[in-house]
């Protein structure tokens, strides 16, 4: 137990996965989309929004990891239990 | 289940599309490598070594259930009921979630069983246990094929591959990553996997809404379409049921969905237990379901009204084609309702966030498919194979022969998703294994774990009454002698399982000798001393925000105000 090897926290690879997805698409959104995409899409740049929406919930995940890293590898993440009402609501 | 396989729903992905979808399956992938390096026991295997936090084992919770099922059944129920599909989540859902975490979690998880069928063979003996094992397994490969068949439907939509080629890969994705990293892999990925899946249909879902004018525009659109008025109110939906008295239609929703087939599902279902068995504490696990619930509560948001929408703006199932499908008759556009949310995702949805959009679908339908093997192998090893078949052998031999069921139950599943590819309704298809495995088993552990008297004798007897009970108005509604167009059947076969279980298992009970109490602690209620059904609300478990009673109050609220907006 005390040996094990502590995998990762996997608030980092949600906001890694996020965060990616969130560049891209802003960047879509801002310099790739014609008027036919606009269009399609009721008239909402939709890739910006979405994007800068992602940016957003990838920050918020990093800034979590941050606050509360995981504890040592025999008591891996014991502290993260009160944002999750918030995390998971979304 | 069929899928409109023409050109028509070719999705039209570019490169940036792909790349989004490849960065997806490289994590995906990764976790289950990673997850492999602390694979060293059975139990870190199928239990995660019960280690994880709360919010991790409660989005997971959720997670499991978001399949391919959920989604494109839910949206499809959207586009042919609308609101009323929401009762599968507040009232079908959410009470006995939270009902989970509060009076049966201590027993599963105190009792330190490592699966619901182990909690059977403790409180009632190997027949109970048996049957138990038996039907749950066969039950996962049933439903692991529906959920490998639409993840197969969405590959061959999106790159024509032929169907056999799309499922032989999708099953190898799934296979890899739950045969090396375990329930921790499975687990870890539903978590990012449920990120994945919001961020691919709540942009949808506002595109889709400022398409048909805001939620104005859409209950004008759906009021005054196929449908009518009763698809924007909750209650009573008689569309939904198929009882045409209301107070039935009611009577039907909280009884045969909210209590027998909700509660049964929810409450024993080892693919969903399973996961707050790997909670590392018992407040965690109590936990689990209750955080759950919250994302539950919002989930139909971003399913059952992109569905609506889609039956209102998508030319292929509005006007005609939505009347001629709820006649029951097929569409002008040859589309189903099946279809809703890929032909709403083709029509709104730009390059880049289509991108997002499938990859949010496949991983639907791989967290669905991988929360089946996971509690299928753990099924079949430990309750059948180490219990039965092959038994006292190193701890190193069990994790080993569960990788190798992993890899058998993928072969079945790839032979069940050619089933599941003949039944129309995928919801209908599921309500029915439902009635079968789950409303007998629920009224056979809630006896057992509240009446001390009950019989191991009377485990077995009643739960294979209810099962035959479930079949038998199963057939008789399949053959006609009753029609109950809807969800109604699954209700009522549900409900008479559940009476006939109960009755069944008090007569037994009577005529046959109880267990002595010594061998039922921590197994029933007044045999369990009050501070064993506790948890502990020190250190990681300490603080109001972590404890289950209020946060389960605050669900129930929710719920019920849900109820009241949407009534």
């Amino acid at each position: 137990m005390a040996l094990r090897l502590r995998v990762f926290d996997i608030r980092l690879i949600i906001a890694l996965l996020i965060g990616v997805y969130g560049l891209v698409i802003t960047i879509m959104g801002l310099w790739f989309t014609s008027d036919a995409d606009l269009e399609k899409s009721a008239g909402i740049n939709i890739n910006l929004w979405a994007g800068l929406g992602m940016l957003v919930a990838s920050a918020a995940f990093l800034v979590w990891t941050w606050l509360r890293p995981l504890a040592g590898p025999d008591e891996s993440a014991t502290d993260d239990d009160e944002e999750s009402a918030e995390a998971s609501a979304g | 289940m069929s899928i409109l396989a023409d050109a028509n729903l070719r999705l039209d992905a570019n490169a940036v599309d792909f790349a989004l979808l490849a960065c997806y399956f490289l994590l995906v992938l990764g976790i289950g490598y990673a997850a492999r390096r602390r694979v060293s026991t059975s139990l870190d295997f199928f239990l995660s070594g019960r280690s994880l936090p709360a919010w991790v084992t409660g989005l997971a919770f959720i997670a499991a259930n978001l399949g391919a099922i959920e989604v494109m059944g839910m949206s499809a129920n959207g586009a042919q009921y609308g609101i009323p599909t929401a009762h599968y989540f507040w009232i079908g859902a959410v009470p006995a979630m939270l009902f989970l975490g509060i009076v049966m979690m201590p027993f599963y998880y105190g009792s330190k069983v490592r699966s619901v069928p182990e909690f059977m063979l403790r409180r009632f003996g190997k027949p109970a246990h048996l049957v138990n094992a038996i039907s749950f397994g066969t039950a996962q490969i049933l439903i692991a094929g529906i959920n490998l068949f639409l993840l197969a439907s969405v590959i061959d939509l999106l790159l024509g591959w032929p169907i056999w080629l799309s499922v032989i890969v999708s099953a190898a994705i799934v296979l890899t990553y739950t045969a090396l990293g375990g329930l921790s892999a499975a687990i870890y990925n539903e978590v990012l996997q449920f990120f994945v899946i919001v961020a691919a249909l709540l942009p949808l879902t506002i595109v889709g809404l400022y398409k048909v004018g805001g939620w104005e525009g859409l209950v004008d659109k759906v009021s005054n379409g196929p449908g009518g008025e009763a698809q924007v109110h909750l209650w009573p939906g008689n569309q939904l049921t198929g009882f045409e008295s209301n107070l039935a239609s009611v009577l039907g929703l909280v009884f045969g969905l909210g209590f027998v087939l909700s509660f049964g599902y929810w409450t024993t279902n080892f693919v969903e237990v399973q996961r707050a068995m790997a909670a590392k504490s018992m407040s965690a696990a109590r936990r689990t379901p209750i955080i759950g619930s919250f994302p539950k509560i919002f989930i139909p948001f971003i399913v059952i009204i992109p569905g609506m929408i889609a039956g209102v703006s998508v030319t292929e199932l509005m006007g005609e084609n939505k009347e001629a499908l709820l006649a029951e008759q097929a569409a002008p556009s040859g589309a189903t309702f099946n279809d809703a949310l890929l032909l709403l995702i083709r029509d709104l949805l730009p390059n880049g966030m289509l991108g997002i959009a499938i990859a949010g679908l496949l991983a639907s339908f791989m967290a669905g498919m991988a929360a089946n093997l996971s509690s299928f192998n753990t099924v079949f090893t430990y309750d059948i194979w180490q219990d039965y078949l092959v038994r006292d052998r190193d701890d190193g031999y069990y994790l080993r022969f569960g990788r190798l069921v992993t890899a058998g139950a993928t072969v079945l599943a790839i032979g069940t998703a050619f089933i599941a590819s003949s039944y129309a309704n995928l919801m209908d298809y599921l309500q029915q294994l439902f009635s079968f495995f789950n409303a007998p088993l629920f009224a056979t552990f809630i006896l057992g774990m509240f009446w001390r008297r009950m019989t191991a004798t009377a485990g077995w007897v009643g739960l294979v009454s209810g099962i035959v009970t479930a079949v038998t108005v199963f057939v008789l509604s399949e053959s006609g002698v009753w029609t109950l167009p809807g969800q109604g059947a699954a209700f009522v076969g549900a409900g008479a399982a559940f009476v006939v279980d109960i009755v069944v298992s008090v007569g037994v009970s009577y005529a046959t000798a109880p267990k002595p109490d010594s061998e039922l602690a921590g197994l029933v209620w007044s045999l369990t001393p009050k501070k064993d059904r506790q948890h502990t609300t020190t250190g990681a478990d300490a603080g109001w925000y972590r404890n289950p009673a209020l946060l389960a109050g605050i669900a129930l609220v929710l719920t019920i105000i849900m109820n009241i907006i949407f009534a």
